[in-house]
């Protein structure tokens, strides 16, 4: 690393509500936390971007598709397209997909219910930004908490997503009927990645786990600082 | 309209309406008679309650802010203070339970926020007619998804609470919500207006004609019409609310505020009446500069509608314009709708002109009723059991799992999995212990949060249950090593004008204030419920308590699962079981009846006292009270929690389906290693305790009467309360 630490920028849109917990991981994580602001066109020289969970706009419309026209999405657009690690988090992943920087779509959860609980998850592929500290088939505990974690996307993208290794995280109890039990999946690129489970929620071990914080150090050992 | 019609169905009595004319010295108009009518409604004005609160002990070196302010407020350390209360959202959620519940969090969120505290936690504490019922299932799935679908949104985790089912719940149910925030105690905030010449300044959403005499709803009856009355439940917007918080907190950061009130019950007029009784000043409203939802609203309306996620501020002219700039960046609206005055009424001004003027301290001082106490005829009968008519279980083992499964005794998990518990990363202690645990960031400090409700007690009992339930919260807070300080509490009760409900209030309030008094426990803050009736009849008498305790290292905590084989099973405290009013004796044998033994309060402080130092002097990390279904119900839960059995005696003296079932309060289980029983010992000098039994293999075994295996108790207990809501 050069003379200054990685700098994660957290983007918070209107709504988002795990942007501080965020913060607080990367911190936590080793890196720099910087709060990025949804009406700025700046990523304040970010070296990795994280969507944060919660519920931007308050979810009307659609979860996600308001945010996606928010004015950071442009350089952030910009900058995953030049291979810049992306990370969305829950509501953060909807995002991803609204804004077409991930394949498929986040649908109600199939019990209609939302659901907050600790979940079996495997960590498919270690080949991503955002994975690269983990061990691939390594199993997490990791909490979930959606409305919308359903991901759903049609036959042939599916396939062509086992296919090409972009499943990045599998549930090993899956608790809103994701396809193929999809958990995680990450661009043609592997630099974006979206994530229903919430990493930042499992960097504690006060809070009961650390299993998240390998998601977060991962972007560490990969940025280009 | 004659006028008696006019202010009878504003449901002002005649006797009020002649203090009106008195104080006033001349007939109001319908503009002001809509301000009395909702400032003195019990909701707003607590009229039938105000000198039975005056019990309440108030004060504790902890305690920084009592009743009268937005939230209780009490000293953590380091600097820090935590602000709470509890209120209820009962009559909206009859009618309207999505939006009622949801409504009843945003409320209760904005009381917090008052304050200048960051909303950190919430909890629910829920009862329902049986699941039987058709109406009583869509009741509990709505509310819980309201309350879900707002506090999740709104990013606030919920960390706790109760859900109880009884027949006397029935069509109106109790959805009471607590809040919790956290501020620094140098940033509290008062809601006092002071200033002539400083501006009113309503933050947050337009004004709409919903909630339109709201409070007046909530201070009535439930009857056949209730339905229609759809009109006075509110609708909530947590995406408004979540702007509303960050915009608020960042103003206070910045110290652009005089004061800050939320607005709730009766909206512009009771926080503008209250915040200028405060502080002896009078404000002018000019509703004419509300933003407005809709077109054509009548003055009135504008005062007393209660649309949700507004709050008041008063604000020095010279600041309106960063204060201004900051509601932009959130996207909230802010619109200077009056100002301060020094005439100390709340004037009402329309165009131009004045439409309505009255004091604002007469409508902060609402008419006092004071009943006499009758004790009610239905105590002697109900309080009479013969346990020789109840036969003792054939099965004990059937028994114990038919408990587990009974909706009141069942996992709460298919209830909390729905809520966000953990958003904020600050929850230590998820849903499902005895009291939730949370930690300050920054510190190694923590806090602790329960609420506790036991109408079947207090309806047998009302002055032993009142005490039993202010005993129950100050045991679970013990039970996860929490040093109880202070209690906010919601009194739902039938309706005060009839014998039976002011008996129960006056009772259980006599009976919760000397339980403070023993356990050290002051009451900073409340809410009163009254009219809880339906054509059925009234509710159970449901004090709904909420504790907060502290922790002074977060790390020590205790949680009710067992977690090693060969543990030592330690039960700390008197045990005095009984079947009198018990959760068995209404699960098994659909009674309930008996009079309960009323809480040992001297031995009950004891006995929690030990534990917690225990736990936090980091001997004790398991241990569990003694509540609905007895030990073996507190076993089979501490077993099935942690994955492992136990094997336990009975304890000699009792009947055994009564030492099995039986409730006493007062009583924790503990687990600790063998190696660390004579430390136990020591810490638990002078407190009774008993040895019991110990723990491992995959099943619990009572001596020849129970003996079950984990897979099939925990197949009982994690049974989804929706599926079978769901019929």
């Amino acid at each position: 690393m050069g003379g200054r630490g990685v700098r994660v920028g957290v983007v918070v849109f209107p709504g988002s509500n795990c942007d501080r917990d965020a913060l607080h991981a990367v911190e936590r994580a080793g890196a720099e936390p910087v709060e990025l602001w949804h009406a700025d066109a700046d990523l304040k020289g970010s070296d990795a971007v994280i969507l944060p969970g919660g519920f931007s706009y308050g979810d009307y419309l659609r979860p996600g598709a308001i945010a996606r026209f928010a004015r950071v999405m442009g350089p952030l657009e910009a900058f995953a397209r030049e291979g810049g690690p992306v990370l969305g988090v829950c509501n953060g992943f909807q995002v991803l997909c609204e804004a077409h920087l991930l394949p498929g779509a986040l649908l109600q959860n199939r019990g209609l219910r939302f659901v907050c609980r600790r979940v079996r998850v495997r960590v498919e592929r270690a080949d991503t930004p955002w994975t690269a500290a983990c061990a691939p088939g390594e199993e997490l505990t990791l909490p979930v908490a959606h409305n919308e974690g359903n991901y759903f996307a049609d036959p042939a993208t599916l396939a062509r997503l086992e296919e090409e290794g972009r499943v990045v995280l599998r549930y090993l109890e899956n608790p809103n009927g994701s396809a193929n039990d999809i958990a995680g999946v990450c661009s043609e690129g592997r630099n974006v990645v979206g994530l229903m489970p919430h990493p930042e929620r499992a960097s504690d071990p006060l809070l009961g786990s650390e299993e998240g914080l390998g998601i977060l150090r991962s972007v560490l050992a990969g940025a280009k600082v | 309209m004659s006028v008696r019609e006019t202010y009878t169905s504003l449901g002002l009595s005649d006797l009020e309406y002649g203090r009106i004319l008195e104080l006033l010295g001349r007939a109001p108009n319908f503009l002001e008679l809509s301000l009395f009518s909702v400032m003195w409604s019990e909701h707003c004005g607590y009229k039938n309650s105000r000198p039975l609160l005056s019990r309440f002990p108030n004060e504790g070196p902890r305690v920084l802010q009592g009743p009268g302010e937005n939230a209780g407020v009490v000293e953590v350390g380091d600097g820090w203070a935590l602000a709470f209360k509890v209120e209820s959202h009962n009559h909206p959620s009859a009618v309207e339970p999505y939006e009622g519940a949801a409504t009843g969090v945003g409320g209760i969120i904005r009381d917090i926020l008052a304050v200048g505290a960051r909303p950190v936690a919430l909890l629910d504490s829920l009862r329902f007619g049986p699941l039987e019922e058709e109406r009583n299932r869509y009741l509990f799935r709505e509310v819980v998804r309201g309350i879900g679908g707002y506090g999740n949104a709104v990013g606030v985790p919920t960390v706790g609470g109760e859900v109880e089912f009884a027949p006397a719940y029935s069509g109106n149910p109790l959805v009471n919500a607590m809040c919790v925030g956290l501020v620094r105690a140098e940033k509290l905030v008062r809601s006092r207006a002071s200033g002539e010449g400083n501006l009113v300044v309503l933050l947050g959403s337009r004004t709409g004609r919903d909630g339109i005499h709201g409070a007046t709803f909530a201070s009535d009856e439930l009857g056949e019409g209730s339905g229609e009355r759809r009109s006075n439940v509110q609708v909530g917007d947590p995406f408004a609310e979540k702007m509303l918080i960050e915009c608020c907190l960042a103003l206070l950061e910045e110290d652009l505020l005089v004061a800050l009130q939320d607005l709730g019950a009766a909206g512009i007029t009771s926080s503008a009446s209250e915040m200028a009784a405060k502080g002896g000043v009078g404000i002018e409203i000019e509703t004419d500069r509300v933003p407005l939802r809709e077109e054509g609203m009548e003055p009135w309306e504008v005062m007393i509608s209660e649309s949700q996620e507004r709050m008041l501020a008063v604000v020095e002219p010279g600041r309106l314009e960063r204060v201004a700039g900051l509601a932009r960046r959130y996207g909230v609206g802010a619109a200077v709708i009056g100002r301060v005055a020094g005439h100390g009424e709340l004037r009402v001004v329309h165009e131009g002109e004045v439409v309505g003027s009255v004091p604002a301290r007469h409508l902060a001082d609402a008419p006092v009723y004071e009943r006499e106490v009758v004790r009610p005829a239905y105590l002697d009968g109900a309080r009479a059991l013969d346990l020789a008519s109840v036969p003792p279980p054939g099965d004990y083992g059937a028994a114990l799992l038919g408990l587990l499964s009974h909706p009141n005794l069942r996992s709460r998990r298919s209830v909390y999995e729905q809520y966000d518990h953990e958003v904020g990363t600050c929850t230590v202690l998820r849903p499902g212990a005895d009291a939730a645990v949370m930690r300050i960031r920054g510190t190694r400090r923590g806090y602790a949060l329960t609420t506790d409700g036991r109408g079947r007690h207090c309806y047998l009992d009302p002055r032993g249950g009142g005490a039993a339930t202010v005993a129950e919260a100050y045991r679970n807070l013990s039970c996860v090593g929490a040093e109880p300080v202070a209690l906010t509490n919601c009194l739902n009760f039938g309706n005060p004008e009839k014998a039976e409900g002011y008996y129960q209030l006056a009772e259980c309030i006599e009976g919760m204030a000397g339980a403070c008094e023993a356990l050290g426990t002051p009451v900073v803050s409340g809410n009163v419920s009254l009219y809880n009736e339906t054509e059925r009849g009234a509710v159970h008498p449901t004090p709904v308590v909420g504790m907060v305790g502290l922790l002074e290292d977060v790390r020590r905590h205790a949680t009710p699962e067992i977690k090693r084989e060969g543990d030592a099973l330690v039960l700390v405290g008197r045990f005095r079981p009984s079947l009198a009013g018990s959760a068995y004796l209404e699960a098994a044998h659909g009674l309930v009846r008996g009079a309960p033994p009323s809480p040992d309060l001297p031995s009950e402080k004891a006995a929690a006292d030990a534990v917690r130092a225990a736990v936090a002097a980091g001997l004790v990390d398991t241990a569990h009270d003694l509540s609905d279904g007895g030990l073996a119900v507190a076993l089979a839960e501490m077993a099935v929690g942690g994955g492992i059995g136990a094997e336990a005696r009975l304890l000699p003296g009792a009947r055994q389906d009564v030492a099995l079932f039986g409730e006493c309060g007062g009583c924790i289980l503990v687990a600790v290693p063998e190696e660390r029983l004579e430390e136990l010992e020591g810490a638990l000098a002078g407190v009774p305790r008993a040895r019991i039994g110990r723990t491992g293999g995959d099943r619990i075994s009572v001596l020849g009467l129970v003996d079950v295996g984990l897979s099939e108790l925990a197949e009982a207990y994690f049974m989804d309360l929706f599926e079978e809501a769901g019929g």
